[in-house]
Formats: structure tokens, C-alpha cells, sequence
């Protein structure tokens, strides 16, 4: 969570300098959640699709930093190859999908991830977990992809970061219930409420609701309470967000927490922190000087097509086999 | 013996399913009620843990068959009607289209859309969404006009790597029978020439490839030699095949189901002209249905879409300039 930081304080600051088109999305305030359940996952076996503010799960789950700059910077070495940038970006094949800009859109992704796994006989174990915030929790496709992952009994983790805002419009224009876990219920699956910033309550609950889902109980749905301690993005500066909520206990910044909680708990002391920031601004500068050299794409050297397949087909031979191309 | 087309895209989903361990079924009512046009009749059963009742939620199906495509499966959707795929509009559009331009991982994936209408279905049951699909890069879109082709084209285009919007005609289904589902097989992409003519060209799709052939019928009695052809795959579009039947005929009309602005037709239409314009000797002419909602009522019905009667007088205003 901490690298992640301070990676999205460098990303913040090449985007106010001019350096990166587009814009940028930070999970400030979100780490904790998102880092504990990158934690939770593990790469090669479960599936992680993560959203706008999941920088922290990203790099937990294993995704490398050079991964972040080059989409943010639009380097053509980087995954999405200038074609998509800053957060729509994943490595399907390796169990992390690149997100797309509608939200809950990844839900029954995820679940067909795991339905297919399940259908190859290659479940084995694994999990699949997607992030959303509290506006995602209006759309249908929360709805359906949710509920379809009940009816499946899919080993599938929702979190929801409740980060009081969904870009502008404050909770009580969002939803009516009291805690959005009360869904949970109305699905038939697994509830678990946090204490967004806390990570040593979410380092509890969220393995917690993973294990579960490992362990055959179905679907499970976490809600995060916390504040997005910045704007919807950088371009954004959030003065619609009352002085009295910042200043109440969602304001907290997780990161400032978790260090209190890891001194006070003689996890790590002052000293081991201190330089673990100077260890991950040194490979946050790395990664954004590799991926400043490095070429942007060139339109002369795309295809531009979106169709794997080439067209013209060949011809088929009269009727012999059915399947031609 | 006869086989029609539904029998032949539900053969050739069990032919997929024995073929391929990467397939499976998804869709609402098609395990075992065998679909609402029974499409998927008896396939639950013949193949175990292959077919599946999906809940009623167009946008999750489609993003479980993404899901799936990612993990290496090849699943065939089933909309219960055409129509309804506008609730699966975002996953379809944005989520599998541009997936493999996005991330360079193909999604290969076919949505079946029972399109088109029949008498009394009205506006929600009978819609032709061929033409805003083709409209997103990264979908390859099917229209199949004969029994040989539904199953032809259906285990070709769950061949392919990319998306397919594979459009049956619900009108097709048990009115069209074929005595085998052989027929000349030809390859996705390419346009079929169903009738020959040296007066005009007629360019259709799907069902209207069939009312067409009874237009160029029935102007043969007075005279006219009009070539039908039939695209079969509206993208990639065959504008090859066209422009060579042009060239022969001089003339051109355009003909489809969808609603009449902008579409299949006009790119036909628009395409021609681009490429084509010295082999016109008349403006080309469009006929589609007209521009309301598909009105319930068959009297009415069968007067909003083309018809013989109503290709008959195209192409007698074409062929009189």
C-alpha cells in the first residue's frame, strides 16, 4: 500500500506537469482494502480484477510497477500499447482482465472466469475477487452479475469501497439502505462491513471473506467504509466533500493508520518504514524513467484492426469438414 | 426428409458441442425446455454439464461468456430474442469487442440473436440489429439466409477468434427447409450470388434474400433478368461480389429489414457509390422497413417491412430511369 502510494503521488504530479494525457486515478485513502485483498490473492491461480482506485491490489496481487507507468505514459512496450491507458488496463492471461470504464461491468466477468474453470474441471482451489465503489452498487450490471454468481455458487469476492462519493453524488443520493452489506442478504451470500481504514481490521475480515469463497461457501460481498482522499481524479479537487466528513473518522488516511498499527504493534518500527519509502520512491523512479524513454506507438505501424481474425478466409472444399476457417 | 433451419443451428450446436470440449451453452430456458424456439431442443440431455438455464439477465450472460472466452472456452450465447440483446449492449459493445485490440487477447465468443420478424410479434420480439452491431470495430456479424448456411455458418463463426453476432431469422426458422444441410459452403466474408440477372442488382440479407428471389420472379414474367444477391455476412461485408454484380447490371437496390436510417443499406449503397459510381447507370435505390417501431398488428406488420410487392415497384422505378 505504501509503494502504491507513493507511486500515485509521482503519477499525480507527472499529470499536473503536462507529462500525462487523459488523466489520473488515484486510490488514495482506498489502499488498505485493496492491498489486503491483493494479499489475500495469489497470482497464477486467482483471479483479480481490479478498478479505478486499485493500484495498491494490483501491485499485491503482482503486478509490476513498469506495468502502471508505461499505460499511464503511453509507452508502446506496455500492455495495453497506447491503445487503452492509465487504469483500463490488466493482463487477462494472467488472471487479471483490464477493466473497462462501466462499472460493475467486471462482476460477471470474473464469475465466467471461474464458471469456465469450473466447467474445464480446473477450479481447484482458486477464487475470483473485482472492486467497485459505493455508485457501482446502483447499476444492473452489479445487479445481474451478482446475482449470477450466487445462482452459480461461484467462489467470487465482491469488495465494495464505500468511499462515501461516487465522483460527486454522496451516498444519500445512491443508495437507501443503511450499510450497503444489507445486500448481501437479498442475494443469499456472504456480508462482511469494514472499517476501510483500518488495515488491520481489513487484513482480518477480507482473507476472511476470501477463505470463505475458497472453501466452497459461495459468493462473498465486502463493504469497506472509508473516504476517497482525493478527487474523483486528479483533475478534480473534491470540494464538494464536506469539511466535517474529512475531518471525521472515514477521513483517516489508512496509510497513516497502518504505520501507527505497525509500530504500536511491533510489526516494523519507525526506521523499517522510513526505508521501505526510500526503497519504493527508488523503484517508483525507475519505472517512470524507463517508461519516459521509451517510444510511444507509431500510427504508421499499426494494423488498425480489432479483428483477430484475417479476412479474406480461404475457401472451403465443398462439404467435407464443416469447420473451415 | 426435410431439414429447416432451426433444425440446422440446432445441429450444429450439437455438432459443436461433440467437436469441441471448448463450447458450452448458455442462455435462458434452453436446458431443458430446449429454448423458446427450441433451438437447443434435447441437447441439455445428449450433452451433460454442457447446456445451461441462465437467470434472466442479458448483461451477466454476456460477461460470463467474456469470462469464460478469457479462460479458454468457447461459449455460444443464447438471446432469447434479438431484441433483447440491447440489455447486453455494453458487455457485447464495449467489453468483447474491443478486447482483443485492447489487451491483444481474442475473445471468441457467439451471441445467437433470433432477429427479424413475424406476424403479431410486435415492437419488442421482431427487431433486426445487424446493422448497429456492425457499426462497433471488433464483431463479426452473420446473417444467414438458407438451411445450409445456419449450419454452415454457425460452426465457422464458433470457429473464428473474434465475437460473433450470429442473426437467425425467427421467420426462417420452420418456414425454410432445405433436403440436406449441404450446400455450397462457403467461407465467412464471402457473398453468394442466389440468382442471376443482367437488369438490376438486388443486394439483400437474411430473409429479405428470400423475398427478393420472389421479386426477381416475378418481374421475370415481364422481362427483367434481376441478380439477387445475398451478403450472408454483413461484417466483413463482400463489397467485391457487389460490385462486380454491378458492374454486370448497372443498377442497384439495397434491401433489408432494419429500420431505414443509415444501416446495412446505406453502407451498401454508400459503398457502391464510392467505389463503383462509373458502373451506375441509375441512382441506387434503398428499401427497409419503415421508420416506426414494428407495429404488433400483421396487417400492419406486413406493411412496414419489404415486401415482394413493394422490391417489385423499387425496382421497376429503378429500372425505368
Amino acid at each position: 500500500m505504501l509503494k502504491a502510494r507513493i507511486l500515485e503521488n509521482k503519477l499525480s504530479s507527472l499529470y499536473k506537469a503536462g507529462k500525462i494525457v487523459g488523466g489520473v486515478y488515484l486510490g488514495r485513502g482506498q489502499e488498505a482494502v485493496s492491498a489486503t485483498l491483493g494479499t489475500a490473492l495469489v497470482q497464477g491461480r486467482d483471479f483479480f480484477a481490479p478498478l479505478i482506485r486499485d493500484q495498491a491490489g494490483r501491485t499485491a496481487f503482482g503486478e509490476p510497477l513498469i506495468d502502471c507507468t508505461r499505460t499511464y505514459l503511453g509507452s508502446a512496450l506496455g500492455p495495453m500499447r497506447g491503445r487503452d491507458g492509465n487504469i483500463h488496463r490488466g493482463r487477462p492471461e494472467l488472471g487479471m482482465p483490464a477493466m473497462i470504464s462501466h462499472l460493475g461491468a467486471q462482476v460477471p466477468v470474473v464469475a465466467g472466469m471461474l464458471f469456465a474453470r469450473r466447467l474445464r474441471g480446473d477450479l481447484d482451489g482458486r477464487v475470483g475477487a473485482t472492486c467497485i465503489g459505493d455508485g457501482a452498487s446502483s447499476t444492473g450490471a452489479f445487479h445481474e452479475g451478482l446475482n449470477l454468481a450466487a445462482v452459480e455458487k461461484l467462489p467470487l469476492v465482491l469488495i465494495i469501497a464505500n468511499n462515501q462519493f461516487a465522483y460527486s453524488t454522496p451516498n444519500h443520493r445512491q443508495f437507501a439502505c443503511t450499510d450497503l452489506v444489507e445486500k448481501a442478504r437479498g442475494y443469499g451470500i456472504g456480508g462482511f462491513s469494514v472499517d476501510g481504514t483500518d488495515l488491520l481490521a481489513c487484513a482480518s475480515v477480507i482473507p476472511e471473506a476470501v477463505r470463505r469463497a475458497r472453501e466452497g461457501g459461495g459468493p462473498q460481498l465486502v463493504v469497506a467504509h472509508m473516504l476517497r482522499l482525493s478527487g474523483h481524479g486528479e483533475h478534480d479537487d473534491g470540494s464538494y466533500v464536506p469539511e466535517t466528513v474529512r475531518r471525521g473518522h472515514l477521513g483517516r488516511d489508512c496509510i497513516e493508520v497502518a504505520m501507527r498499527q505497525l509500530v504500536e504493534n511491533g510489526i516494523a518500527g519507525v526506521d523499517e518504514i522510513l526505508a521501505w519509502q526510500d526503497q519504493f520512491a527508488e523503484e517508483v523512479q525507475k519505472a517512470v524513467a524507463q517508461a519516459q524513454q521509451e517510444a510511444p506507438p507509431d500510427p504508421y505501424q499499426e494494423d488498425w484492426t480489432a479483428l483477430a481474425t484475417r479476412f479474406p478466409l480461404p475457401h472451403c472444399n465443398s462439404n467435407a469438414q464443416p469447420a473451415c476457417p | 426428409m426435410s431439414v429447416t433451419y432451426i433444425d440446422a443451428i440446432r445441429e450444429a450446436q450439437a455438432t459443436l458441442l461433440r467437436d469441441d470440449p471448448r463450447v458450452f451453452l448458455y442462455g435462458q430456458d434452453i436446458a431443458t425446455f430446449g429454448g423458446a424456439f427450441k433451438a437447443t431442443k434435447g441437447l441439455a440431455d445428449e450433452f451433460p454439464g454442457r447446456v445451461f438455464d441462465s437467470p434472466l439477465s442479458e448483461d451477466a450472460m454476456l460477461g460470463l461468456a467474456v469470462g469464460a472466452a478469457i479462460e479458454g472456452m468457447r461459449p455460444i450465447i443464447e438471446m432469447q430474442f434479438a431484441d433483447f440483446s440491447s440489455i447486453a449492449f455494453n458487455q457485447i459493445v464495449n467489453q468483447a469487442a474491443t478486447h482483443f485490440y485492447r489487451t491483444g487477447m481474442p475473445i471468441p465468443l457467439t451471441v445467437r440473436l433470433p432477429s427479424g420478424g413475424t406476424a403479431g410479434s410486435g415492437p419488442f420480439h421482431s427487431q433486426s440489429m445487424e446493422g448497429i452491431y456492425a457499426q462497433y470495430p471488433g464483431l463479426v456479424v452473420l446473417t444467414p439466409a438458407s438451411v445450409s448456411d445456419a449450419y454452415h455458418m454457425l460452426i465457422d463463426g464458433v470457429a473464428l477468434e473474434d465475437p460473433v453476432i450470429f442473426c437467425e431469422h425467427k421467420f426462417l426458422y420452420r418456414w425454410l427447409k432445405a433436403k440436406s444441410i449441404n450446400g455450397d459452403h462457403l467461407p465467412i466474408g464471402q457473398a453468394r450470388i442466389v440468382r442471376t440477372g443482367k437488369h438490376a442488382t438486388v443486394v439483400a440479407y437474411s430473409a429479405m434474400v428470400h423475398e427478393a428471389v420472389r421479386a426477381a420472379e416475378r418481374l421475370h414474367e415481364d422481362g427483367w433478368e434481376i441478380e439477387v444477391v445475398d451478403l450472408r455476412s454483413i461484417k466483413p461485408l463482400d463489397i467485391d461480389t457487389v460490385l462486380a454484380s454491378v458492374a454486370r447490371t448497372g443498377r442497384l437496390l439495397a434491401v433489408g429489414e432494419a429500420f431505414p436510417w443509415g444501416g446495412v443499406t446505406a453502407e451498401v449503397v454508400s459503398r457502391v457509390t464510392e467505389e463503383g459510381f462509373h458502373l451506375l447507370d441509375a441512382p441506387p435505390q434503398r428499401l427497409n422497413s419503415r421508420d416506426t417501431p414494428v407495429p404488433y398488428h400483421p396487417k400492419l406488420w406486413a406493411a412496414h417491412r419489404p415486401t415482394p410487392e413493394s422490391i417489385c415497384e423499387a425496382l421497376r422505378k429503378l429500372l425505368s430511369f
